[in-house]
C-alpha cells in the first residue's frame, strides 16, 4: 500500500496531447500518464498547472496510456487551464481515492453538471456486464448537457432521461424530479450518483425512503490528496482517501453535513 | 489489575500509550481527531491555531520527496475565536488528552491564543515556534533564544495546563534553544518540526511548492530528529522530550525512546495507514516483553548509558 501510494503521489510532468470542447464552459483534457491511465471509475487525480495551482479532478476516461479529465471553469485555476493549448506541460499526481464498486443487474446512474464525467467512465465499464443501464442527466440548459451522444450509445434511447432547468432540452425540471417516479416504476439493483452536493443529498433522501442501495461521489476542498492535511473531511471521513465514493451506510453517518457544510480554506465550517 | 506497560506520564500529562498525533495532520475537526484516537493514538495535537483566520497557501502545498514529504500549507486555521467551539466539541468526544498547537506573530499573540485554548479545555498547549515556511512566526521565533524566552514566559504566565515547546531542527545548537525554552517555563519539548527544504521540477524549471520553501518530513528526517533528541537529552536529562520526525514503525519509536524521548509524535506515516498508532504500540509492547522491561519509561535515554 505505502509503496503504491509513494509511486502514485510522485509528481509527474506530462503534456496535454488533446483538448476537446464539450460545452461552452467545459473542456476535456487528454494526458499521457502511466499510472492514471490505469485508474478506475470514481478515482481522481491532482493536476498541477505550473505557477498557478494544483486541483483535484475526477477522471472521465483512462485507457491506452492516456487519462482524460473534463473541466468546468469555476475559478482562477480552471480559467488558466481553459486558456492553455495542446502541447502545454502540466503535472499529475494520482490516481487517488477509492472507486465505484462494480454492480450487476439493473443499474441507474444520476449525474448533474460535470458530475456526469466519472459516471460516463463507470457506464462504459459497466455496459457490457449489466442487464440494463439507465441514466438520468441534468443541467441548467441544453448547451451544458454533457456527453449526451456518448451516453445515448451506451444506454438505449428510453433509458436516457435528460432534464434542463430552462426547458431547452428534455424535461424542464431538476434532475431529481423524474427520479422518484422512475424508482417507483422500475426495480434497480444499484444507483450511482455524482454532481452538486445539494442534488446528491436529495437523491440520498429519495433512495433512503425506498431502502435502495446508493453510491455517491462527493467533492470537498482538497490540498494534499493523500489523507494527511484534513482539508476534505466530511464527518470522520477523508473524501480524498476514504472516498470520494461513499455508500448509503456511510452517507447516513454524515447526513448532518451532507449538502449542508464543509471546511473552508481556513479550516472553519462553511455552507456547502 | 495489571499495570499497562505502554502508559506514560510526563509534564502532568497521563497517556494510555506513548504515540501522539503530530500537529498539522487531520487536526481541524473533533471528528477527525476522534478517529485518530480510536485508531490508537495516546494523545492528539491540533493544527496550529493563531489569533486571526488564515487560508494558507495556494496549491501545491505538498510534494513527494525521495523519502518523505515537503509541505508548505501556510498555517491555515480558523482563528482561536472560532476554534474554541471545536475545542469544546473535542472535549466531549475525545477519550485521550487534547493538545492545542498555538502560533502567533508576537509574544502577546501567542499568550492570547494559548490562554483561550486552555480556558476552552485544552489539556496542554504546544507552541509552534518552528514552522519553517511562514514569515515572522514559527521558526523565526524559535531560532532566537531571546525571542523564544520572551514568548514562552508570556504564555507560561497565563496558562496553568502543561506547556510544550516544539523546536525547529533548522538551528546550529538545538540544545541551547531547548534550554532557553525550559528556563522560560516550558514543561516539555517536542523535537522536531520539519526541516526547511525545496523541490524543483526539471521539465518546467520551477519550484514545485507555491511557497517555494517548505518543510521536509518523513523517513528522510528521522536520523536528524533522533540526533536532536539526543542532543537535548544530553543537555537536559530531566526534561520530558517528545520525539518527532519520520516515525513509521515500532522500532523507529524505540530508537527515539532510547535517545531520550518520553513519547513520540507521528505525522507523515498517517498518510500510509492510520493503523500506524496501534502497530507502533503493539510492537513496542512486544519489545518491552522481549527485553524484560516493565515500562516505556525504562527505555528513555537508555542509549546514553552504553
Amino acid at each position: 500500500m505505502s509503496a503504491w501510494l509513494t509511486a502514485a503521489n510522485t509528481l509527474r510532468t506530462t503534456e496535454i496531447v488533446q483538448i476537446r470542447t464539450e460545452s461552452p464552459t467545459v473542456k476535456t483534457y487528454v494526458l499521457p500518464d502511466r499510472l492514471c491511465c490505469k485508474a478506475k471509475p470514481g478515482q481522481f487525480l491532482m493536476l498541477w498547472i505550473p505557477g498557478i495551482d494544483e486541483i483535484p479532478l475526477s477522471i472521465m476516461e483512462a485507457k491506452n496510456g492516456l487519462v482524460s479529465v473534463s473541466v468546468k471553469v469555476v475559478g482562477d485555476a480552471t480559467r488558466h487551464l481553459h486558456g492553455m493549448e495542446a502541447g502545454a506541460t502540466v503535472g499529475v499526481r494520482g490516481p487517488f481515492g477509492n472507486s465505484f464498486t462494480e454492480s450487476r443487474g439493473r443499474i441507474l446512474l444520476v449525474g448533474g453538471g460535470t458530475g456526469v464525467a466519472p459516471l460516463l467512465f463507470l457506464a462504459r465499464q459497466l455496459s457490457a456486464k449489466t442487464e440494463r443501464l439507465s441514466f438520468v442527466e441534468g443541467a441548467k440548459t441544453k448547451d451544458e448537457l454533457l456527453f449526451v451522444r456518448e451516453l445515448g450509445g451506451i444506454c438505449n434511447e428510453k433509458s436516457l432521461i435528460t432534464t434542463t432547468e430552462d426547458g431547452t432540452a428534455g424535461l424542464q425540471c431538476l434532475v431529481t424530479e423524474p427520479l422518484a417516479s422512475l424508482l417507483d416504476r422500475e426495480h434497480f439493483d444499484m444507483i450511482y450518483t455524482c454532481g452538486p452536493e445539494v442534488m446528491v443529498k436529495k437523491i440520498f433522501e429519495i433512495t433512503e425512503q425506498r431502502k435502495l442501495p446508493l453510491e455517491a461521489s462527493l467533492e470537498r476542498l482538497m490540498r494534499c490528496g493523500i489523507g494527511l492535511c484534513g482539508s476534505c473531511m466530511i464527518g470522520k471521513y477523508r473524501v480524498c482517501r476514504d472516498g470520494p465514493v461513499f455508500t448509503a451506510a456511510q452517507l447516513r453517518e454524515v447526513k448532518d453535513e451532507l449538502g449542508v457544510s464543509k471546511l473552508g480554506f481556513d479550516g472553519s465550517r462553511i455552507p456547502v | 489489575m495489571e499495570r499497562n506497560p505502554l502508559r506514560v506520564s510526563f509534564a502532568g500529562l497521563e497517556l494510555e500509550n506513548p504515540t501522539i498525533l503530530a500537529s498539522g495532520v487531520l487536526g481541524y475537526s473533533a471528528e477527525s481527531l476522534d478517529r485518530v484516537v480510536r485508531a490508537g493514538a495516546g494523545a492528539v495535537v491540533t493544527k496550529s491555531i493563531g489569533v486571526e483566520p488564515r487560508v494558507g497557501y495556494v496549491n501545491p502545498t505538498l510534494v513527494q520527496a525521495e523519502a518523505g514529504f515537503l509541505n508548505a500549507m501556510g498555517l491555515p486555521n480558523p482563528g482561536i475565536g472560532v476554534y474554541v467551539q471545536e475545542i469544546g466539541h473535542c472535549k466531549t468526544v475525545l477519550r485521550a488528552p487534547l493538545v492545542v498547537s498555538v502560533f502567533g506573530y508576537s509574544a502577546q499573540e501567542y499568550a492570547g491564543v494559548a490562554k483561550k485554548a486552555a480556558s476552552a479545555g485544552a489539556d496542554a498547549v504546544e507552541l509552534n515556534v518552528s514552522c519553517p515556511h511562514v514569515r515572522q512566526t514559527g521558526a523565526e521565533i524559535g531560532q532566537d533564544p531571546k525571542i523564544l524566552k520572551e514568548v514562552v514566559e508570556n504564555v507560561k504566565a497565563v496558562i496553568d495546563v502543561p506547556l510544550i515547546v516544539k523546536l525547529s531542527p533548522n538551528v546550529s545548537d538545538i540544545a541551547l534553544l531547548g534550554r532557553a525554552a525550559v528556563e522560560a517555563g516550558a514543561d516539555a519539548l517536542t523535537a522536531v518540526n520539519t526541516l526547511k527544504a525545496v523541490a524543483i521540477d526539471v521539465e518546467t524549471t520551477r519550484p514545485v511548492l507555491a511557497n517555494v520553501k517548505g518543510g521536509l518530513s518523513g523517513a528522510a528526517v528521522k536520523p536528524v530528529a533522533l540526533r536532536c533528541v539526543w542532543d537535548i537529552f544530553e543537555e537536559l536529562p530531566d526534561v520530558p522530550i517528545i520525539g518527532c520526525g519520520g516515525i513509521s514503525s515500532w522500532s523507529d519509536a524505540v530508537e527515539f525512546f532510547l535517545a531520550g524521548a518520553s513519547a513520540v509524535q507521528i505525522g507523515s506515516a498517517v498518510a500510509f495507514d492510520e493503523g500506524i498508532f496501534n502497530a507502533v504500540n503493539r510492537g513496542v509492547l512486544s519489545y518491552l516483553r522481549r527485553k524484560h522491561l516493565g515500562s516505556v519509561k525504562e527505555l528513555v535515554g537508555l542509549a546514553h548509558r552504553s
